[in-house]
């Protein structure tokens, strides 16, 4: 028998089919979706997870992540996203099925290349991270089931048997709480970033990890998983961008994932000189602050600091040769020789704009790379303050800056908790709230007001000059260091939020 | 004992070699039963000639081939490596980067120059009865945590043959993990941390895990004995201010005046243990009380490991009954179940066995008529009639271990088999059931 031009109607699914595809408000992708959808649909996906993402980055910033403030940000904007995110909830069916697909579009935009895998994970990581900390604690069990992963919780028996070892060994838990926490029991082979600190109770080749440590476990299996995907898409994404419906969405997404690309020369010539020393205590990170003001000081910066501060400048619009003429005028003013500066510093200054050598036009250095790579040592004034400068130093400093003493004792905190970007956070906000709150001291110039128009180019200039993510350490042992890097990592451009937050105070 | 010569060695390597080595032994454990296909073959082994050659990437077809070839080149040394992805002697006409390390026992050394700045009797390559304990101690300690916490099977210990001892851990699993799993390991089982500049090496959290906890019991059995007696780590003021390094400056004062009263290290150490007990806890970031005693008991006693012995999969390690050329001994395996008794100046040096075999041969050969059948029948009894038959009988022992748990494992996976295979016919009878019934 013959059907010709019958069309296939696409099967609703009704009520227990629809919970059956997705029973879990999370999942781990595991699977990709076999349905058909429209481009339109497919489009629209994409740009709300990216949005989804950004949102996580963005909140990752500026709350500490796991916080009730960041928990219920993160949770209204899953939900104005309408994507999935409570286990609890009627008809799911819809926000999971975005959830599911959306995510495996990008996947196709974020495969391309180092960075924005790792940014991708990322965001994708802490997504799952929050949705794992709202599942209610029954549920747990079975959305390990469904995920194939080999996890079992331990009877209370055994666990009575252990639980002195249980305790002694979990740093996560505190005396008598144990009852009313699940044990898994895994291979220790699973759970090596717990047992090599010894955080873990073993036994006959099996790591006891209570519910707290599960986490940490599902997450890097979460990650190693989703890194092996996206290499993998990687290999099949020629014969995917061959699609010409789909190459210039995939392309726009995956450069949509910055907001701005910093590094183009568009902000060359914003900036004039005399401008600088205002701009410094006004709108500079303290980093950059820091940095002007030593090299007004000493009239010299050793090489750490020329290369952050240098770049730093390039980045808010210096040209090549007011950047020239800046540092010579500096280092002249500390009685060194012109020709000797033409030699020996001149050309490193060129070359960082990309005109000598191999002509890489470099980018600022990101907050990452400040925080993570060459500390300052004695003589130094490079980078960040919240890092590397002893807490009293910091206490004094910015009280010379003039912040409020509940300002400083907030940022000393978010310190002690590494959380140093969002001190960073917290500086700007008080700085520029104090600005705008105060009425006459609002603007002095009038083309700063100018600057701060909603085009907001000057804030966004030096905003600008902070994004770039560049020179992360693949792997970092799980050790202090690494919140550093959970909490650090998550801001593609955490000046970004100063030019956000400076335009959402104008108002 | 026959004193050693190494100007001998060719010799004697000669005759080792040729009647004395347990090649059925050492083939039955690296070739794991047999299971997986050219496993032997594609091990590395390493050779280090007279005049200090050195040859790598050594690989044998079988049995034979490993005693001829090792008869051949008369090794002194003889290191096992990693068993490849291809044979080692052709890793040349592999494919670039296709040649790869794939599985390796894990292994473990432990050297005695590692503790010199805890030992006072002896330092660097020095070794004597009282130091020794600490070998003992460390083999009690890393054992029970390889079986009880990890759950490792087959260990093997194996006497270095100067200042230390090696362990193979050879689960069939175990051989199977990762560098990272095993660097792990080897964190897990780390206490003492720091170099030469580090006074304090050992600090330990308010909330002391399991196995630092077993960890210590085991040192305190031996700690009077090795550490207070034969050490004498309190014996007079040079000693004990190195202990004082690492105690809290508070209690310094009190210590030395209490010290001078007492006349023994045993007396001085239950000084100090009362007068950690008794100092106050509200001192900052200075522990007292039980941690501290332990904290000085580990710095003395605690195995010290080398990680980059562990780690790497490719790792080159000396191999069980090889010689060790400058002390003539041979690696011997050690009786856990005698851990207590071993005595690394009891181990037969090359020397001393080939003497035993001589003064044997020369008698025996007076007896025997027909030289060829004795011949052989000398090779598979020979080192039976010597000194090294104790040893080779602790390595028989681990080997029936091994193939224990290598046929509990086959019988297991066919069970399973047999079980579904089973199902699957109830399942095809039943559909009859009802058409039976029809009837």
């Amino acid at each position: 028998m013959e059907f010709s031009g019958v069309k296939r109607r696409k099967p609703w699914l009704i009520g227990d089919q629809r919970k059956a595809s997705y029973p879990h408000s999370l999942q781990f992708y595991l699977q990709p979706p076999s349905e058909n959808i429209s481009l339109i649909e497919f489009e629209n996906l994409a740009i709300d997870r990216l949005k989804l993402l950004k949102s996580v980055e963005n909140l990752g910033v500026s709350y500490v992540k796991g916080t009730e403030l960041y928990q219920s940000k993160l949770e209204a904007e899953i939900r104005r996203l309408k994507f999935s995110y409570r286990e609890s909830l009627e008809d799911e069916y819809e926000p999971r099925r975005k959830d599911h697909i959306s995510h495996f579009i990008l996947r196709l935009a974020y495969c391309q290349s180092e960075d924005l895998r790792r940014w991708f994970i990322q965001q994708e990581m802490d997504l799952l991270r929050f949705r794992f900390s709202i599942l209610p604690k029954d549920k747990i069990q079975s959305f390990l089931q469904d995920s194939h992963l080999h996890f079992e919780a331990i009877s209370e028996e055994e666990k009575n048997l252990r639980e002195q070892e249980i305790i002694a060994s979990s740093t996560s838990l505190g005396g008598p709480k144990l009852e009313l926490e699940y044990v898994y029991k895994i291979p220790f082979a699973d759970a090596l970033d717990l047992f090599r600190g010894r955080k873990v109770y073993l036994e006959n080749g099996f790591a006891y990890v209570p519910l707290k440590d599960i986490v940490a476990i599902i997450l890097n299996e979460f990650r190693a998983k989703l890194s092996k995907a996206l290499a993998l898409t990687a290999r099949s994404l020629p014969a995917v961008q061959s699609d010409e419906r789909l190459q210039p969405l995939l392309n726009h997404l995956s450069h949509s994932y910055i907001g701005q690309d910093y590094s183009i020369q568009g902000n060359a010539g914003k900036i004039s000189l005399d401008q600088i020393d205002s701009l410094s205590t006004k709108s500079f990170p303290p980093c950059m602050r820091q940095l002007h003001k030593a090299l007004r000081e000493n009239h010299h910066l050793r090489h750490g600091g020329r290369m952050q501060y240098g770049l730093f400048l390039k980045g808010i619009g210096l040209t090549l040769e007011q950047a020239l003429q800046f540092w010579k005028q500096e280092f002249i003013k500390g009685k060194m020789d012109p020709d000797k500066f033409d030699k020996g510093y001149s050309y490193n200054i060129r070359h960082s704009f990309g005109k000598e050598g191999k002509r890489t036009d470099y980018t600022p250095f990101s907050c990452l790379k400040i925080i993570l790579t060459n500390p300052p040592s004695q003589g130094d004034y490079h980078g960040c303050p919240f890092r590397h400068s002893d807490p009293e130093l910091l206490k004094q400093k910015l009280q010379s800056y003039k912040i409020t003493p509940g300002g400083i004792s907030q940022i000393l905190d978010l310190v002690k908790g590494t959380h140093y970007q969002v001190a960073c956070q917290k500086y700007f906000e008080m700085t520029h709230n104090k600005i705008s709150q105060c009425g006459q001291m609002v603007f002095k110039e009038p083309n700063e007001k100018d600057a701060l128009a909603p085009s907001g180019n000057v804030k966004r200039h030096i905003a600008a000059a902070q994004s770039q993510r560049s020179g992360m350490r693949p792997t970092l042992p799980i050790t202090a260091q690494c919140r550093v890097v959970t909490t650090a990592f998550s801001a593609s451009c955490l000046l970004k939020q100063y030019s956000r937050l400076s335009s959402s105070v104008q108002g | 004992m026959e004193p050693f010569d190494p100007a001998e060695l060719p010799e004697l390597l000669k005759l080792y070699y040729r009647r004395l080595f347990p090649y059925a032994q050492y083939y039955r454990w690296l070739n794991y039963g047999g299971v997986v296909k050219n496993y032997f073959q594609h091990r590395e082994f390493s050779f280090t000639l007279k005049d200090d050659i050195y040859i790598r990437y050594q690989s044998f077809n079988n049995q034979s081939d490993l005693e001829k070839e090792m008869q051949k080149m008369n090794p002194y040394k003889i290191d096992i490596g990693a068993v490849y992805s291809h044979r080692p002697n052709q890793h040349n006409t592999v494919k670039l980067g296709a040649f790869q390390a794939q599985e390796k026992e894990l292994v473990f050394d432990i050297d005695m120059t590692d503790y010199d700045d805890v030992r006072r009797c002896c330092s660097s390559a020095d070794i004597c009865s009282k130091c020794w304990t600490l070998m003992t101690m460390a083999i009690r300690i890393i054992d029970r945590a390889l079986k009880e916490d990890f759950g490792f099977k087959h260990r093997l210990w194996v006497y270095s043959g100067r200042r230390g001892v090696h362990c193979w851990v050879c689960d069939e699993s175990v051989r199977k993990l990762s560098s990272a799993v095993r660097s792990g390991i080897v964190e897990y089982l780390s206490l003492v941390k720091g170099g030469q500049d580090v006074k304090k090496k050992v600090h330990l959290s308010e909330n002391v895990h399991p196995f630092v906890r077993k960890s210590i019991s085991i040192i305190k059995k031996y700690f009077e004995g090795y550490a207070l007696v034969g050490q004498d780590i309190l014996e007079n003021k040079e000693s004990w201010d190195k202990i004082l390094a690492l105690v809290p400056e508070t209690m310094h004062n009190d210590l030395q005046q209490n010290f001078q009263k007492h006349h023994s290290s045993l007396q001085r150490w239950e000084y100090l243990k009362k007068a950690a007990s008794q100092c106050p806890s509200n001192i900052k970031n200075e522990k007292c009380g039980p941690w501290l005693e332990w904290e000085i008991m580990l710095q003395y006693c605690f195995p010290r490991l080398d990680i980059n012995v562990s780690k790497g999969i490719n790792h080159l390690l000396k191999s069980p009954f090889s010689v060790h050329p400058k002390t003539g001994r041979i690696s011997v395996p050690i009786d856990l179940q005698k851990v207590d008794q071993f005595d690394p100046f009891a181990v037969p040096t090359i020397s001393s066995i080939c003497h035993e075999l001589d003064a044997i041969f020369t008698s025996e050969a007076e007896k025997e008529e027909n030289q060829a059948e004795s011949d052989i029948k000398h090779r598979t009894r020979d080192y039976k009639k010597t000194s090294l038959a104790p040893y080779v009988k602790v390595f028989e022992q681990f080997l029936e271990n091994l193939d224990k748990s290598r046929k509990g494992e086959l019988l297991k996976k066919s069970g399973t088999m047999r079980e579904t295979k089973m199902n699957y016919t109830k399942m095809n009878s039943l559909p009859c059931l009802p058409a039976y019934w029809k009837y």
